[in-house]
């Protein structure tokens, strides 16, 4: 596999082979499914939008609704407002959502179609509600986009009430994450009683069950009416810097609700900070429960350390688990020697290479905007023992024969893992049982028959 | 079963106005008894209907032009079009005598990935620079570029960037226009690939070898799950010599040579129907259309193919194929056909596989009850008889027409590229419609529904209508076909599985259309409290 990959230095600096990212309207389509009663819809040419919903349906194999303005050249060339307005019009006749959440592409961006403009000028029934994101696929990454999303969600949504007494609650965005953490994140912030409304949130969306009486709209998603409520909450967690904080932000700036930027709670140190910061702020007694759990994981980590300390790591994907995941293993004792987002962003670069620093490892390479392609070829110069990321290194995995711990979006070649969470204390032991597991069983593999152990 | 007048008002009553008067002219009921029943077609998407479709450049790169295997081929624009079309189409391919491992291209995704700065000052010195960095790295045979939605807008000349690149190197570089928004789905795309490749590259190779019998194409097959591989088994078996597969487990190098064949097969008619006719135009090779899905289809395009060629010798060995072959498939289908008998089935697919899959799931006892495309023409519902009353509508009259006449040295007449004489051809002719393809309507029944470009609001509610026992479409039907706890199966990627064509195909479709049906989980849907308050 693979025969093709040049030997030696290569120059390759214009364009990307192999990339970490996808475009902006990904993420855009995934925050706005986390809204109830949402139709996401793409205003571009029909493929974007195709791709997006086949991509999503892939890693979530759960069904994907979204409209489009299905652009035609003439459209491309005069404009696509009459497009919008007829899609907004159908959709809310056809298939009744409570609210559209538009989002751009290319197409539409470098034409320079105007959106406000065009959605108030658009038919709009009594009662329901469209709001807008740019999202050109030019600029960032999926993970741009879901953040832009988030944004106009506070932007068109928002408000701060009269009272003068804010709610005893938090607002949580809990990042480009699958359904199963952000319910682990909720039981988390539950446990802690404290009351929350979390957006945008894909639980009983992109997990929902199949039991013959299916709805266009499933159960879950945030409702507009507590998106709007967000306004008057105390305090704003936002879980992943480039995912969350631009929305965290719009919030302070628009209803003067102060945001804590977190990281998303993958690994013992950023769960840790979650809960101590939901203490302080809300002066939440930690329950034995979590405590409980928290002194599981650092049961686990002492009795299986010897499964993976030392070990080397190539960590790719998208820089809000990225950057938790490298703390995580470095907390295991493993050497995360390259480390890759194709997100842009040169605080990625700066905040893994302090850490792993800080560990005291010298020998690593941290990219942003880097792609498979440049790992592939740091692989053939130094191998690792692991690779942690998404379906897309399995080439990677295969060629050089390294194991594979798939983590990540988008996961397209197995399946559950968006039903079970990489967050909190219980996805901790999930990604100890995923490393462990994947050293181990190379070793059984590759051992010779005197050396096969029955216990290990 | 079947759909009554009724069950359609219902199902259109939410429409407003103007959807309802366009949607009626793309949903017929079949009924026999009416001479001719025309359904629109390849017409524009309505905004916000939730259509299925996707875009010219999925067409063009995604389809036709990805699955070449020794080319590199770049995508010009922003990271998502090349990411998405990214190992997501199963188009097998493997090294051969052809292509060393070395010139397997497959695997990657390659993309300028333009940014703001791009978009703004143009894209045209970072195309001409990844083209430079490409060659340099992989030395690839030839290398493509196919354009996405902003390049044409900010005018970016990627004929201009191809034939410099192209000087500069000694290899070609094809550009393919295929900008998303040309036409009003792939098969705009399809089209863009395939007068580049009948212009740039059919035809560019040597001559075949006079002694060469049998020698054929098939066109319009894409390997999917292996399905080429098993077409080409069969055919081998008999004795043809199967020139170029376009474009499943193909190299450029055999694209070349692609008009040494004395017959064009054409499986998907939709998306390579304008090189079997430039071929016949520029070359005289006559064209067969033909259908490896299904035990009876295969059958009758083996025997077909036979008679094409009108040797005893060709005859008796396709005859000795098909016993064979059928002897050996035949008792395990009938043990899958016992699930299957009597079973219903939606099969809503692309452009060709609606029809095709009709004569297999017939072999397992099953009738497709509503079959539709995405992005079909009138020609693929109702026949190429229709093709002079087709009128090109504003939204694909952009579409370049290749205008070719007869090649001054390679034309030869149909009969001599077959090897008989005139009147043995004419005789042929009247037996096996050559050039021809009579479309899906013929093979439906009284009653059964033909859609075209079918929509999220409508799928589902024939779904619920209708209750099908199967549904065939895509990734982005199935699963709320199955949340209505109706079994799906995606009839593009074949949920993994594959091949499905010929022989080895028809029982690998039967067993995964049985299990399917017969998975026992369908019975677990109500939990037990639940069934005890009821």
């Amino acid at each position: 596999m693979l025969e093709c990959m040049p030997e030696g230095e290569v120059v390759h600096t214009a364009g990307k082979i192999n990339p970490v990212k996808t475009c902006q309207p990904i993420g855009a389509m995934y925050a706005a499914l986390g809204i109830h009663r949402c139709l996401p819809h793409s205003h571009g040419s029909q493929g974007c939008c195709a791709y997006h919903r086949m991509h999503l349906t892939r890693h979530f194999r759960d069904p994907v609704l979204a409209s489009t303005s299905s652009f035609t050249e003439g459209a491309s060339v005069f404009g696509g407002a009459a497009n919008l307005k007829t899609a907004i019009k159908n959709v809310f006749e056809i298939y009744k959502p409570d609210i559209i959440a538009v989002h751009t592409t290319c197409l539409s961006e470098t034409i320079g179609d105007d959106l406000p403009t065009i959605i108030k000028q658009s038919e709009v029934p009594e009662g329901k509600v469209v709001i807008h994101a740019n999202t050109p696929s030019y600029q960032g990454s999926h993970i741009t986009g879901f953040s832009n999303m988030v944004k106009a969600m506070v932007t068109y949504l928002a408000a701060r009430d009269e009272e003068t007494i804010r709610k005893k609650r938090v607002n949580i965005i809990p990042g480009f994450v699958n359904p199963s953490d952000m319910r682990e994140i909720k039981r988390i912030t539950s446990s802690l009683g404290v009351d929350m409304i979390m957006f945008p949130d894909t639980t009983n969306v992109l997990d929902s069950p199949l039991t013959a009486k299916y709805d266009m709209y499933p159960e879950g998603g945030t409702t507009v009416e507590e998106i709007r409520d967000t306004g008057n909450s105390r305090l704003t967690l936002a879980l992943g810097a480039w995912s969350s904080n631009a929305a965290g932000a719009a919030l302070m700036e628009k209803c003067g609700v102060p945001c804590v930027p977190l990281k998303v709670p993958i690994g013992l140190k950023a769960t840790d900070d979650l809960i101590m910061t939901l203490k302080e702020k809300f002066d939440a007694v930690v329950p034995d429960d979590l405590t409980l759990e928290r002194g599981q994981v650092v049961d686990t980590l002492i009795d299986t350390h010897f499964h993976y300390q030392g070990k080397k790591v190539a960590i790719y994907g998208d820089p809000d688990i990225v950057v938790p995941l490298v703390e995580f293993v470095l907390t295991m004792g493993m050497i995360p020697k390259y480390v890759i987002t194709g997100t842009p962003g040169k605080a990625f670069e700066e905040q893994v290479g302090a850490m792993i620093e800080e560990a005291g490892i010298e020998d690593y390479i941290v990219k942003a905007e880097g792609d498979l392609f440049d790992l592939h070829q740091w692989i053939k110069e130094e191998s690792v023992d692991l690779l942690i990321g998404n379906t897309y290194g399995k080439y990677i995995a295969r060629t050089e024969d390294i194991p594979l711990v798939r983590v990540g979006f988008p996961i397209l070649d197995r399946a559950v893992h968006p039903l079970m969470p990489i967050t909190g204390y219980k996805g901790c032991l999930r990604l100890i049982e995923m490393i462990s597991n994947a050293l181990l069983e190379r070793r059984d593999r590759d051992c010779l028959d005197e050396d096969y152990e029955l216990v290990l | 079963m079947s759909m009554s007048e009724e069950m359609m008002g219902d199902m259109l009553e939410k429409y407003p106005e103007k959807v309802l008067k366009n949607r009626k002219k793309h949903i017929t009921i079949v009924d026999t008894n009416q001479a001719c029943q025309q359904i629109e077609a390849n017409t524009r998407t309505i905004p916000g209907i939730i259509t299925q479709r996707g875009c010219a450049y999925a067409g063009c790169k995604g389809v036709v032009v990805g699955p070449i295997k020794d080319m590199v081929h770049i995508v010009h624009g922003p990271i998502g079009c090349a990411f998405y079309a990214w190992g997501t189409r199963r188009n097998k391919a493997r090294a051969d005598d052809n292509t060393p491992p070395e010139k397997m291209f497959s695997t990657l995704c390659v993309s300028t990935d333009m940014q703001e700065s791009d978009i703004v000052f143009g894209g045209e010195k970072k195309l001409a620079k990844m083209i430079d960095e490409v060659v340099e790295m992989f030395h690839p045979r030839a290398v493509s570029i196919c354009a996405t939605c902003p390049v044409g807008l900010i005018g970016d000349d990627l004929g201009a960037v191809a034939k410099a690149a192209q000087e500069r190197h000694g290899i070609q570089v094809l550009s393919f226009n295929c900008e998303g928004y040309k036409g009003v789905s792939q098969s705009a795309g399809h089209h863009i690939a395939n007068n580049n490749l009948m212009e740039n590259v059919i035809g560019t190779g040597p001559e075949r070898d006079p002694n060469d019998k049998y020698v054929i194409n098939i066109l319009g097959e894409y390997n999917i799950g292996g399905d080429g591989w098993e077409m080409e088994r069969i055919l081998g078996d008999i004795g043809y010599k199967v020139n170029c597969v376009l474009t499943g487990d193909t190299s450029y190098l055999e694209i070349k040579n692609l008009h040494q064949a004395h017959l064009n097969l054409v499986q998907c008619h939709r998306s390579i129907n304008y090189i079997a006719e430039m071929m016949e135009t520029k070359y005289g090779t006559p064209w067969l259309k033909v259908n490896f899905i299904g035990v009876e289809a295969t059958k009758k395009s083996l025997r077909e193919m036979a008679l094409c060629f009108g040797d005893e010798e060709l005859i008796r060995k396709t005859e000795e194929v098909i016993a064979r072959e059928e002897a050996r498939i035949m008792p395990v289908i009938e043990h899958y056909r016992k699930i299957c008998q009597g079973k219903t089935a939606f099969a809503f697919v692309g452009g060709s596989r609606s029809h095709h899959y009709m004569h297999l799931l017939r072999d397992l006892g099953m009738e497709v009850v509503v079959a539709g495309y995405e992005f079909a023409h009138r020609d693929d519902y109702e026949g190429r008889q229709v093709i002079p009353t087709l009128k090109i509508d504003a939204d694909s009259k952009n579409i370049p027409e290749l205008h070719l006449s007869p090649d001054p040295e390679k034309f030869k007449d149909a009969h001599v590229h077959l090897n008989m004489s005139k009147e043995k051809f004419d005789e042929l002719n009247k037996k096996v419609p050559l050039n021809y393809y009579e479309g899906m309507q013929p093979d439906m029944k009284d009653g059964e529904i033909m859609i075209d470009d079918c929509n999220h609001h409508e799928l589902e509610k024939m779904v619920r209508a209708l209750k099908p026992d199967l549904v065939f479409a895509g990734v982005r039907d199935k699963y709320y076909v199955q949340k209505l706890g109706v079994p799906a199966k995606q009839m593009h990627s074949y949920d993994y599985s594959g091949p499905y064509a010929g022989y080895n195909g028809a029982l690998n479709f039967a067993r995964d259309v049985a299990n399917a049906i017969t998975t026992p989980a369908w019975k677990l849907v109500t939990a037990p409290w639940e069934k005890q308050t009821q």
